[in-house]
């Protein structure tokens, strides 16, 4: 089973009307996006003086990451390559304003004038490069000096990190890995962090989160790459994506199973799920998820 | 599409040297109520294009936004604040399109969603 969308076909065409309202209306999807967005959005250490800023959501598909965005008060411009995708988020009535564009066709604005960038599993879908014509590259120069760029990723193995890494390195930006959970297979999330300029010396990489482990050391010479922030530095504004992206981690489950089975509570609460997404869900009596007999 | 994003957008044409700004031909502006908030405007000013603002508000049929670039001291008075939050966030481009200043090639724009995407020869 194929479980690599960006495999399947491209995004404009994988993300078609079903798969597009498949994907924004699963609860799952939705809390995952969610939370990488928080995390993205608070790797961008942007100034905690609650002015709201312009920001930049790449690959913003049917604007689940960038409800997050509008719910901490920022304004933002999404761009995404799927007309179908957009549609929904125009259903959902999101806050910000939507482009139809393709990231690496290079994304049409003006130099300096957005103050942070994030794309929450996006960019892996340029590095199949499906059109003969261009190799893709991601050109960020609408980033304001000192702006981050965040982008959460799954490269597919340690050397695949290296390689964006180098590639980032090699076009542009200060910055690094910075991975989440990194011994857990399932919790492991990855986010390349990029500023744009140098960077100052008050802000420091930030931690990647750990389990319960000790905490990341900052120590760049090891050759553990598991659990570092690599610090880079160069100049300007080129990133350039060639590589295959990764298997999809399934998150944990949120639900304990415990010995005494998933109990009435879970039950309704999963009745009131299907209701809210519209399905036809029988009504709550006492019967409802009554012990039944064993043989049943 | 409001102005705030038409004020960033350039044309990414092959070979244009100034893809900025986009002119705006109109077929549907609508108005949408946002919240008002001093301190973005404030924050966001510097970024803008004055003179590309001013032009795409007339052209969406919006007037009294003034033609001269306002100095620091204007961004304190309520009453402009108010015009520049008009202008910028609540006036809406529903339908029409964008055109590149320089090529003349339109960027669709359909229930308020620009289509930017290249074809290959312009990439």
């Amino acid at each position: 089973m194929a479980n690599r969308p960006e495999l399947i076909a491209p995004p404009e065409i994988f993300y078609d009307d079903t798969e597009a309202r498949k994907y924004t209306s699963s609860s799952r999807i939705i809390d995952i996006q969610a939370k990488l967005s928080e995390r993205a959005l608070e790797l961008l250490a942007l100034p905690g003086d609650g002015v709201p800023r312009l920001l930049l959501d790449i690959g913003c598909g049917s604007g689940l990451s960038g409800e997050t965005l509008s719910e901490n008060g920022h304004q933002w411009i999404g761009l995404d390559i799927s007309q179908s995708m957009l549609n929904i988020a125009l259903e959902r009535e999101v806050e910000g304003d939507l482009l139809l564009g393709d990231m690496g066709q290079g994304l049409g604005l003006r130099p300096g004038v957005v103050d942070g960038a994030i794309s929450i599993s996006a960019v892996q879908w340029l590095c199949n490069a499906d059109k003969a014509s261009h190799e893709p590259r991601l050109r960020l120069k609408c980033l304001a000096r000192g702006a981050r760029a965040v982008f959460q990723i799954y490269p597919e193995s340690v050397a695949q990190r290296e390689l964006i890494l180098g590639a980032a390195m090699r076009a542009g930006f200060a910055g690094g890995v910075v991975v989440d959970y990194p011994h857990s297979s399932k919790s492991r999330k990855e986010f390349l962090v990029l500023t744009c300029g140098p960077p100052s010396i008050s802000s420091e990489a930030p931690k990647g989160k750990v389990g319960d482990m000790e905490s990341c050391s900052d120590d760049e010479s090891s050759g553990d790459e598991e659990n570092r922030t690599v610090g880079h530095i160069s100049k300007n504004l080129e990133v350039l994506f060639l590589l295959r992206a990764s298997i999809r981690h399934r998150p944990r489950k949120k639900q304990k199973i415990t010995k005494k089975g998933k109990g009435r509570e879970w039950v309704l609460k999963k009745k009131e799920q299907m209701r809210r997404k519209g399905c036809a869900v029988p009504p709550d009596t006492k019967y409802t998820a009554r012990k039944r007999k064993a043989r049943f | 599409m409001r102005l705030l994003t038409h004020n960033m957008l350039s044309s990414n044409i092959k070979g244009v040297a100034n893809g900025f700004p986009l002119l705006i031909e109109v077929e549907k502006v609508i108005e949408k109520q946002v919240d008002f908030n001093p301190d973005f405007l404030k924050n966001i000013f510097p970024k803008i294009e004055w003179q590309a603002l001013v032009q795409a508000s007339r052209s969406m049929g919006y007037s009294e936004l003034p033609e001269e670039s306002p100095e620091s001291s204007m961004l304190d008075s309520d009453d402009f604040l108010m015009k520049f939050h008009h202008v910028l966030l609540e006036l809406h481009l529903e339908e029409g399109a964008l055109v590149c200043p320089e090529t003349g090639r339109k960027f669709p724009v359909n229930k308020g969603i620009p289509n930017m995407l290249l074809h290959e020869d312009e990439v």
